[in-house]
């Protein structure tokens, strides 16, 4: 029973340590991921929803396909790979610890035969007077050896960057350091949406599930704006914005112009500017109607959605208004209103008139000309909230990956031996990776090593 | 404008570059190859001025960037990422053959760009105006041209290895004997993806540093993030393999071979076929 026991402990911890069950992962997860890339994540659109079966709908949100990546499945496959990473790295790492703390410093016949990387001279002198030149000459060449007597031979042993087999280790650490960098993030930060109309401020945001989180402080938005380039492409969108506690403006934090690529960070909760608009609600829209005969030109204010009736019984209706009408209607810029005028007793008419081009409006050959004189309202400014105190680990995780690929892939853990016996010496070679180029180095070495007298 | 016209000489030399190449092939005449390798070298100084050129015309325009901002641009220097690791690899491992199944890849991808694309500088949104712009560029476009060059290579391993298995003589006459060993080609393989792997991991994260920076999140699973990480695995998966026996030759050069092709997906099948964060790259076909 006792066997069988450890037989099935060690059988689990074989198939932990197993690099198949490495490749198993590795291509499980690359091929699972595709689902989420396919197929809408989170929120699901509500065409989607109607163009999708109803029994498949079922199928793939019982399986999460809808928020694959947090699914029981794929973060079990995450958790299955940092716990095949930890026993690949506690099987393997002793042995490496050894190979670099105790390395082979004497050389038996069959290590001998099986390293390519070898040169032998003649030496006359006594074994004294050789090892003394020989370990000076190892020292300036390569790196300073141990020497060690063995069986009337002396071994001297040199090595570099042993470390380097540690290399793939700091990979994997690095792995699972991201890891707890984004476990942090998840469970003590949040990511949130804000919009603040300009001149008013606000002290909570809006997490992703719907629910108010309070920041602590006040943000005011002072204003805000967007430049165009001369195609139309928006070229800045920049808030303008104060950090109020207790009402009073923070030192500072007063004034602090936020665009996209340069957020704004106070007490840890960074703020990112993310989109724009018109804060419509309640503002007016300003029209000056202008009868082509002559007269005393009508002024209207009116909100967005409603209509006014004019003088003469003709209805104006605004049905939408916009700060920058380029991409509505290219060839022109600027604000502009779409409004729906209806004469007495004809058909309705809409057609677009812009502040920017007010003579466009008299081209129409009505009796009446409309002109849109602006509006009231004010912008607000969409910003992006987050709070992740686990993004240092992170950083620290991606650091520690980047130094250990360069290590595990660009290092090599080079030894060189020396055997000096009665009246010979033998130099030995072996380098843990790219053999090629380390096989320059020992040549090179070897070369100078061929010319030695002693 | 002078930076197209230059463009499109890079293109015209690609093209001789891979017929002498093809020509090499089928002759066996070392002048010949050299031929080959000197012209992809002229190409790659042309191209190289030409992607300058484009710079300094941005500036000139007012609207100055690095020459990396929507399709068209990332295609060019991609064509040029991968004519530079073939010098490399040309240089170092003398092995110039190589040539004729890496060098159709950036024609291919410049042939493209000139011909089916807009080619007009615009001015940078909003979104990629950053230091950031130029850093994970560079190293995700190395990266994918090493894979790129990989997959070159793959392939001439697994048309040597079908043709010499046929052939149950030991060398393959003809054709065949202008490649490199089978062993040579695997570790060749093997090499090129251990200068691409870092160069992704690096792409990946001033990718994530950057979404960090803009938008408050280092990673969302967008699509373009998800495929990277997929491509990743796969070459991961690659590394792993090695150590494992059986997967090295032929598995190893599909394994490569696959992970091209989530390259590709990666960078051009996401931007066309699905939607996410990195929209600008899809545009202005």
């Amino acid at each position: 029973m006792a066997t069988n026991e450890r037989s099935f402990v060690e059988t689990v911890w074989d198939f932990f340590c197993s690099l198949k069950l490495t490749l198993f992962l590795l291509i499980s997860l690359a091929l699972t991921s595709i689902i989420g890339t396919v197929l809408p994540q989170g929120q699901l659109p509500p065409e989607y929803v109607a163009q999708i079966s109803p029994t498949k709908l079922q199928i793939y949100s019982k399986l999460g396909f809808f928020d694959m990546y947090h699914s029981w499945w794929f973060i079990s496959l995450l958790y299955i790979f940092s716990l095949n990473l930890v026993s690949c790295s506690i099987k393997r790492l002793p042995h490496v610890f050894k190979f670099v703390s105790e390395p082979t410093l004497v050389l038996t016949e069959s290590a001998r035969n099986a390293y390519s990387l070898r040169r032998e001279i003649a030496v006359s002198g006594p074994m004294e007077k050789c090892r003394e030149s020989l370990a000076a000459f190892l020292g300036a060449e390569f790196s300073s050896p141990v020497v060690t007597e063995h069986n009337g031979e002396l071994h001297l042993f040199s090595q570099k960057s042993a470390w380097s087999r540690l290399g793939v280790y700091v990979v994997h650490l690095s792995i699972l350091v991201i890891f707890v960098g984004a476990i942090i993030g998840s469970l003590s930060g949040y990511k949130g949406f804000v919009s603040i109309v300009e001149g008013t401020s606000i002290n909570t945001v809006e997490g992703r599930n719907g629910n108010q989180i309070p920041l602590g402080f006040e943000v005011l938005c002072e204003k805000f704006s967007v430049d165009f380039y001369a195609t139309g492409a928006p070229k800045e969108f920049r808030s303008i914005l104060t950090v109020l506690e207790n009402g009073k403006p923070v030192p500072g934090y007063s004034q602090v112009k936020v665009i996209v690529n340069h957020p704004l960070t106070y007490k840890g909760i960074t703020f990112y500017q993310s989109s724009y608009g018109q804060a419509s609600e309640g503002s007016e829209h300003y029209i000056t109607v202008t009868p082509r005969s002559g007269g005393t030109p009508e002024k209207i204010a009116v909100h967005e959605g409603a209509a006014v009736t004019l003088a003469d019984g003709t209805m104006v209706k605004l049905l939408e208004a916009t700060q920058e009408v380029r991409e509505f209607a290219p060839g022109f810029s600027g604000p502009a209103a779409r409004i729906e005028v209806t004469r007495k007793g004809a058909t309705p008419q809409t057609f677009i008139i812009f502040k920017d081009f007010p003579e466009m409006n008299a081209q129409r050959g009505d009796a009446l000309i409309f002109g849109y004189d602006g509006t009231n309202a004010r912008m607000y400014t969409g910003l992006q909230v987050a709070k992740d105190p686990g993004v240092w680990v992170v950083w620290l995780g991606c650091t520690l990956m980047v130094v250990g690929l360069y290590i595990a892939f660009f290092m090599s853990h080079k030894r060189i031996w020396l055997v000096i016996s009665k009246g010979h010496a033998r130099i030995y070679g072996n380098a843990s990776k790219n053999q090629a180029a380390f096989e320059m180095q020992f040549d090179a070495i070897a070369e100078k090593f061929q010319k030695l007298k002693i | 404008m002078t930076s197209s016209m230059f463009f499109n000489v890079a293109t015209i030399a690609y093209l001789i570059s891979m017929i002498v190449f093809f020509a090499f092939l089928a002759g066996r005449n070392k002048t010949i190859g050299f031929a080959g390798s000197l012209i992809a070298y002229a190409g790659l100084a042309v191209h190289t001025l030409a992607i300058g050129l484009r710079w300094k015309e941005s500036y000139d325009m007012g609207v100055g960037h690095a020459p990396m901002s929507n399709l068209y641009e990332s295609i060019v220097f991609f064509a040029w990422t991968i004519v530079l690791l073939f010098a490399y690899i040309d240089l170092k491992y003398k092995y110039r053959i190589i040539g004729a199944f890496v060098i159709p890849f950036a024609l291919l991808g410049m042939a493209w760009a000139q011909l089916g694309m807009n080619t007009g500088i615009e001015p940078l949104v909003p979104a990629l105006q950053s230091n950031w712009l130029l850093y994970h560029v560079i190293t995700c476009f190395l990266g994918y041209a090493a894979f790129a060059v990989a997959c070159g290579i793959s392939i001439m391993y697994l048309i040597k290895a079908a043709l010499e298995g046929n052939d149950s003589s030991a060398q393959a006459g003809g054709l065949m004997s202008m490649f490199p060993p089978l062993k040579v080609l695997d570790d060749l393989n093997y090499r090129a993806i251990m200068i691409g792997f870092p160069l992704l991991t690096l792409g990946i994260i001033t990718g994530a540093a950057w979404a960090n920076y803009a938008w408050g999140t280092y990673w969302s699973w967008d699509p373009k993030e998800t495929w990277s990480l997929i491509v990743w695995f796969v070459y991961a998966a690659f590394l792993h393999a090695r150590f494992t026996r059986g997967w090295v030759g032929k598995r190893a050069a599909w394994l490569s071979v696959i992970g091209f092709a989530a390259t590709i997906f990666c960078y051009l099948g996401v931007n066309l076929f699905l939607s996410g964060l990195h929209s600008y790259g899809g545009s202005k076909m």
